[in-house]
């Protein structure tokens, strides 16, 4: 519980002070956070949501993906679609029917699956069911037929460059290679402008606190008990009675939910979604920072996720080159010395102990001292 | 023959690669009964397990078990569901769980998410639990993680996460395999206390244990049976005989 609470209070806390510290201040005070930090920020904190999502399933199900970037992508379209819808006439061909590159393929009417993208509730609701129809009936096929360990991982990694194929041509009516960008606003609000940015950071915090919160919910409940027990010994689980493809395909599409409206968060905040968000590399990524972080824990995969892409930010500016043998080296160290991952080398918390082997005197005496 | 037998095994054969790993099994257990099943390696022990809990489906025959529900159609869950525990060689607890929890997991009930995503442990549960953490000597270690007990621990745990499933039928397998003489004898006398309430199945190496057990033996060579009756009557049968001393 404490644990949960200091990760809470660090997410909103943090948040909250940076959107404190933008738009309380000047430019001039040495306190003062940019709008381009503020920015950084919402985007580490969706990638944040999506290593929840990774963690879940390879956490506490066993499942290793190697594709969680599809949903985090097709969340990611759903909104993208609405921010394109809501440019209107505003773009360089000033035709408000249908989007620019629709009317540069020389389309001429709007195809039937964006109809009533032009309203935020569709694009919301799109973005988590998408993401879910196809995790469904992905896991239901998977699960069933007793795929695990890394032929799944290969499945699930062809599941997405499949789909970057597919979002790659021109012809599925989703922008092809250039994707969709130039945004203008979401909700009637700019984007861009600082109130804005300051807005969908802190939103992203609170969705990503009760990620959080319903996440620990479900791992702490019977069936994340039964989740772990699955993970660790299925065949067992099939002997007690309990039908591990259904338990698993309830947190996998569970994920897959939490990875679409991270996906969704995460493009009004970048500008632009294209086929490149589901390439492989994202996927792994993703699995990455959970390890970093410490799979498993919830609260590790928030810090792996904030923490990897400060590092990312860094070294991709000061030495671009480098940064993927970093970044794979890193996997390799925390694979071979972190195996619990940074939140690993916190003190072991109490629960995990043997409580029969504590002496009731002792015990007492702590009641006493802290009561 | 088959008139109100709880479990019926009629013909049953299983090939692996060409090798039969059972061949033209039949076999009636009645219920309230205690059977050992003893024989050499690869006789095919393990794989009537199998068959039975559904983890292998036969190339023919039928298990039916009870009236008339033919096991062979069925899958694990199922199975276990309709009232049959099996307890392995080796012994499998949820090793990150408590032992409290893993009694829970166990406990005969509803085994869907959509009741587990919600279920709160009821009074009744908690009686249960506390019953079987008595009958099994681990009331002090509930609060324990599986994976730290002893490994004897491990096993009473496993015994005691099937008497929470409450099945009717209950699949031991070599339960005294590397245990010391005096819990050999512990064993023998949970099973039989075990045995008042439901029907058990013990496979099983050691002669001696099921001379203890004194029930009813089928020795299984080859696939198929090769002598039925009590101890005393299979020991003697010569061919028994040339199974285990001669060649």
């Amino acid at each position: 519980m404490r644990g949960s609470a200091i990760t809470l209070a660090a997410v909103l806390g943090g948040a909250a002070l940076l959107a404190v510290l933008n738009l309380a201040t000047g430019p001039a005070s040495s306190v003062h956070v940019s709008s381009f930090v503020i920015g950084l920020t919402g985007k580490y904190l969706c990638y944040a949501i999506l290593a929840l999502a990774v963690d879940l399933v390879w956490g506490y199900a066993g499942i290793l993906t190697l594709g969680h970037a599809a949903f985090f992508a097709l969340g990611g379209y759903a909104m993208g679609m609405y921010l394109m819808r809501e440019i209107g006439a505003r773009g360089v061909y000033a035709n408000a029917r249908i989007p620019d590159f629709m009317v540069f393929l020389g389309w001429k009417e709007l195809p039937w699956y964006w109809h009533g993208f032009s309203h935020f509730p569709v694009a919301l609701i799109a973005a988590m069911v998408v993401p879910a129809i196809l995790a469904g009936v992905f896991g239901w096929l998977a699960f069933r037929s007793r795929v695990s360990g890394v032929y799944l991982s290969i499945i699930t990694q062809a599941l997405t460059y499949a789909l970057m194929l597919a979002f790659f041509r021109n012809e599925m009516g989703f922008g092809g290679n250039n994707g969709m960008t130039d945004f203008k606003d979401i909700l009637g609000l700019p984007i861009g402008r600082d109130s804005t940015t300051v807005g969908l950071m802190l939103v992203t915090a609170l969705v990503l606190a009760g990620a959080y919160v319903a996440s620990r919910a479900l791992v702490g409940s019977r069936y994340g008990k039964v989740l772990v027990a699955v993970r660790d010994a299925e065949s067992r689980t099939r002997f007690l009675g309990y039908r591990p493809e259904h338990y698993k395909l309830v947190v996998w599409v569970f994920s897959a939910v939490l990875a679409g409206i991270a996906g969704a968060l995460y493009v009004p905040q970048v500008g632009i979604i294209n086929p490149s968000e589901f390439a492989p590399a994202n996927s792994i990524e993703a699995v990455i920072w959970v390890a970093v972080g410490g799979r498993g824990t919830l609260s590790g995969a928030i810090l792996g996720a904030v923490l990897v892409n400060l590092g990312k930010t860094w070294l991709t500016g000061a030495l671009p080159e480098i940064w993927l043998f970093a970044l794979g080296g890193l996997f390799i160290f925390v694979t071979l010395f972190l195996p619990r991952g940074l939140i690993g080398l916190l003190p072991r918390r109490r629960r995990a102990g043997p409580i029969a082997e504590e002496s009731p005197a002792a015990a007492s005496a702590a009641r006493e001292a802290t009561g | 023959m088959t008139e109100g037998s709880l479990l019926y095994l009629d013909g049953v054969s299983v090939s692996f690669d060409g090798f039969r790993a059972l061949n033209e099994l039949s076999l009636v257990l009645e219920p309230g009964e205690m059977r050992a099943v003893i024989g050499p390696n690869g006789a095919g022990k393990t794989t009537m397990m199998d068959v039975i809990t559904g983890k292998t489906r036969p190339d023919t025959g039928r298990v039916v078990f009870g009236a008339d529900t033919d096991l062979t159609k069925l899958d694990e869950p199922a199975i276990a569901a309709l009232g049959i525990g099996r307890k392995f060689q080796k012994p499998t607890v949820f090793e990150p769980l408590s032992v409290w929890d893993n009694l829970l997991l166990a406990l005969a009930g509803d085994r869907r998410p959509r009741f587990s995503l919600w279920a709160r442990e009821t009074a009744e549960e908690r009686r249960r639990i506390e019953g079987i953490l008595e009958t099994t000597c681990l009331t002090e270690h509930r609060a324990r993680r599986a994976a730290d007990l002893s490994h004897g621990q491990k096993q009473w745990l496993e015994i005691g996460m099937l008497l929470a499933q409450e099945p009717r039928l209950l699949l031991v397998d070599e339960p005294v395999a590397g245990m010391t003489d005096a819990e050999t004898a512990q064993t023998a006398e949970l099973l039989r206390e075990i045995n008042r309430t439901r029907s058990v199945v013990v496979v099983e190496h050691d002669m001696e244990f099921v001379r203890a057990l004194g029930v009813k033996v089928t020795v299984l060579h080859e696939g198929s049976v090769l002598s039925e009756g009590a101890i005393d009557h299979v020991s003697a049968d010569p061919r028994v005989i040339e199974v285990y001393l001669g060649r």
